[in-house]
């Protein structure tokens, strides 16, 4: 499965580079992922959030850096969900912004987890890209994802409607934190 | 704390619900101090707004006490303690939309993005208590709200204006400000308003101060058009004039030079098969919104003129005049209001005494009674025109 997306984030490139080639900072609006330790040079290992596959996890490299304009990367090894992805960062028009072009292919196995993965998708699977995109440009130019009531979890506002209502969070609802 | 929620079509009920607390670090916490009920919550509680729920807090017109701060708001624009009018789109005041002043589009403030862009193409900012299409805030119709990057657009009233004098900056007076500012009044314009409800009064107010020779109100309540009327403003009744026949006599042939339509989608209409037709296509959801103002206006405008549309539309239309929109070079202009960009000038000339925003407000309720509020401003009952609450 190839997914693309593309926003426009109103900083240079790079600056927005410099931020998605700290793999680590990727989980902070990448909804599948709970984190991405560095281990090397250009190797990390990402471990993915649990609606997309629980205790799945993989080791990546990156094949190729240009700094300021070009990031990428791909699974090693023995992936569950073998993956591969591309980001360019192209100046705007504007002479301000960077336009940020992602490419992200995944290999979608059988089995419990390929259905774990098809499901986290859904039957928009670009839906969940733009939204990552949604949010880095969030954090970039705001400094943080942005909550509601309606949709208080940050990286897990799921798209589906109904949400919960647009009214304060009572104290037990906010320290129980997301659904899984 | 207090708040009035959606429960369901036609209806809302003040609620116990959760005190708001800062979920974003440049969030801040009000504590309202008054609130209104607007032309717009109508269309939520007539239930023609797609994507609300059970327990929506209601609200986008609101002020209050700053009670709290959230880490990340920069202290030397907003602090503990300052009285504040919130503007009612939520903008970032970083991103491409907002640099443009374009704030009502702002890209980073609606968490639910993907359900509005679905709808309209491309997504909008968050709104106060206006749908989850809009983010799924809670809104102000309450004790306390929580407002979102409140060092960009929450104004500080620092004179000893009343509450009643500057509530209205958060949204209809910018909004009928813009209605007439999108218009390019010359002095020898005539203004036509579709609308004699708060947002037509003020677009009506802001187009004589913009200079037009003659303003005309557009309604069927008389009430209404007295209120204009008593402001300097031509009344024009729907319900007893064919409209088209009743403005070409007042412009000498002309038409309006310029047509404000402060009525949105749930216009009534003065023939009843055309009303009967757009009644039926709404209510089987073919068609969403009934868009009689908007094509009189259209139609009426004289060549050339513009048609400024402040009156808010939801979704898909039927008829809409394109003939006469495209053959007689009509410029059509309209936005969810940039309230924003108006606050701080609106904000001067009320302090120089230009423009009265008080004299729209005909009830002043206790929040708990938002519902009796409600009923009177949707049936025009008792000659209301707006409703402040005091929570
Ligand atoms: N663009 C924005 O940012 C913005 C902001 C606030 C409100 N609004 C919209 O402005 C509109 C007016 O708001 P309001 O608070 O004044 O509401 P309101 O319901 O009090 O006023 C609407 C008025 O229009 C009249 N009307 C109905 N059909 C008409 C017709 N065919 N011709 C002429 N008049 C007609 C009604 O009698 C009523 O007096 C609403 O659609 C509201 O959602 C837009
Ligand atoms: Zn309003
Ligand atoms: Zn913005």
């Amino acid at each position: 499965m190839e997914l693309t997306a593309t926003t426009t984030i109103r900083k240079p490139a790079p600056q927005v580079y410099a931020f998605w080639r700290d793999l680590e900072n990727l989980p902070t609006f990448m909804a599948h992922l709970e984190q991405v330790r560095t281990t090397g040079e250009r190797t990390s290992h990402w471990t993915a959030d649990a609606p997309f596959g629980k205790d799945v996890g993989w080791d990546a490299e990156i094949l190729e850096e240009v700094p300021g304009e070009k990031i990428a990367w791909r699974s090693t090894g023995n992936a569950d969900v073998p993956n591969a992805g591309t980001v360019r960062f192209v100046p705007a028009p504007d002479g301000v912004s960077t336009e940020v072009h992602v490419v992200l292919v995944y290999d979608i196995p059988g089995g419990t987890i390929g259905k774990a993965v098809a499901k986290y998708f859904g039957e928009e699977p670009h839906q969940q890209l733009d939204d990552d995109l949604r949010r880095l440009k969030q954090v970039l130019e705001t400094g943080e994802v942005v909550r509601s009531d309606g949709a208080p979890w940050g990286k897990r506002a799921r798209k589906e409607f109904p949400q919960r209502p647009a009214q304060p969070l009572s104290d037990a609802e906010l320290a129980k934190g997301a659904d899984a | 704390m207090k708040a009035n929620t959606w429960a369901g079509r036609n209806k809302v009920e003040v609620r116990d619900v959760p005190d708001p607390k800062i979920l974003n670090n440049r969030d801040a916490i009000v504590r309202i101090t008054s609130t209104a009920i607007c032309g717009s919550d109508l269309h939520l509680v007539d239930g023609y707004v797609p994507t609300m729920q059970d327990g929506d807090v209601l609200g986008h017109e609101f002020m209050g006490e700053v009670t709290e701060v959230g880490s990340g708001v920069d202290q030397a624009r907003l602090r503990v303690g300052d009285r504040v009018v919130v503007p009612f789109p939520i903008a970032c005041g970083a991103c491409a939309a907002c640099a443009a002043e374009l704030y009502s589009c702002c890209e980073n403030t609606n968490p639910n993005a993907g359900i509005a862009e679905k709808m309209f193409g491309h997504p909008v900012a968050g709104i106060f208590g206006y749908s989850h299409l809009t983010g799924g805030f809670a809104g102000g119709q309450a004790q306390y709200a929580r407002v979102p990057f409140a060092d960009v657009g929450p104004l500080k009233i620092e004179s000893d204006l009343t509450d009643e004098q500057v509530l209205f900056l958060s949204d209809i007076l910018p909004t009928g400000y813009m209605g007439a500012e999108m218009c390019d009044i010359q002095p020898t314009d005539v203004v036509a308003v579709w609308g004699a409800g708060p947002v037509g009064q003020f677009a009506m107010d802001s187009a004589r101060v913009l200079g037009a020779a003659k303003v005309i109100a557009i309604d069927k309540e008389p009430y209404r058009l007295q209120m204009a009327e008593q402001a300097g403003h031509t009344p024009v009744n729907f319900d007893e004039v064919d409209v088209r026949s009743r403005l070409l006599e007042l412009t000498g042939g002309r038409g309006p030079d310029k047509c404000i339509d402060a009525v949105g989608m749930e216009a009534t209409h003065g023939s009843a098969h055309i009303a009967a037709y757009d009644r039926v296509k709404q209510a089987v959801r073919s068609e969403t919104d009934r868009p009689h103002a908007l094509r009189q206006a259209i139609m009426s405008c004289r060549s050339g003129g513009v048609v400024s549309v402040i009156g808010v539309y939801g979704g898909l239309l039927d008829k809409f005049p394109a003939g006469a929109w495209m053959n007689r070079s009509l410029t059509l202009r309209t936005g969810q209001c940039h309230v924003q960009r108006y606050m701080k000038p609106l904000l001067e000339r009320i302090e120089r005494g230009e423009i009265d925003p008080t004299r729209i407000i005909t009830h002043t309720l206790p929040l708990n009674e938002a519902e009796h509020g409600f009923e009177m401003f949707k049936n025009k009952q008792d000659n209301c025109e707006k409703v402040v609450l005091k929570p």
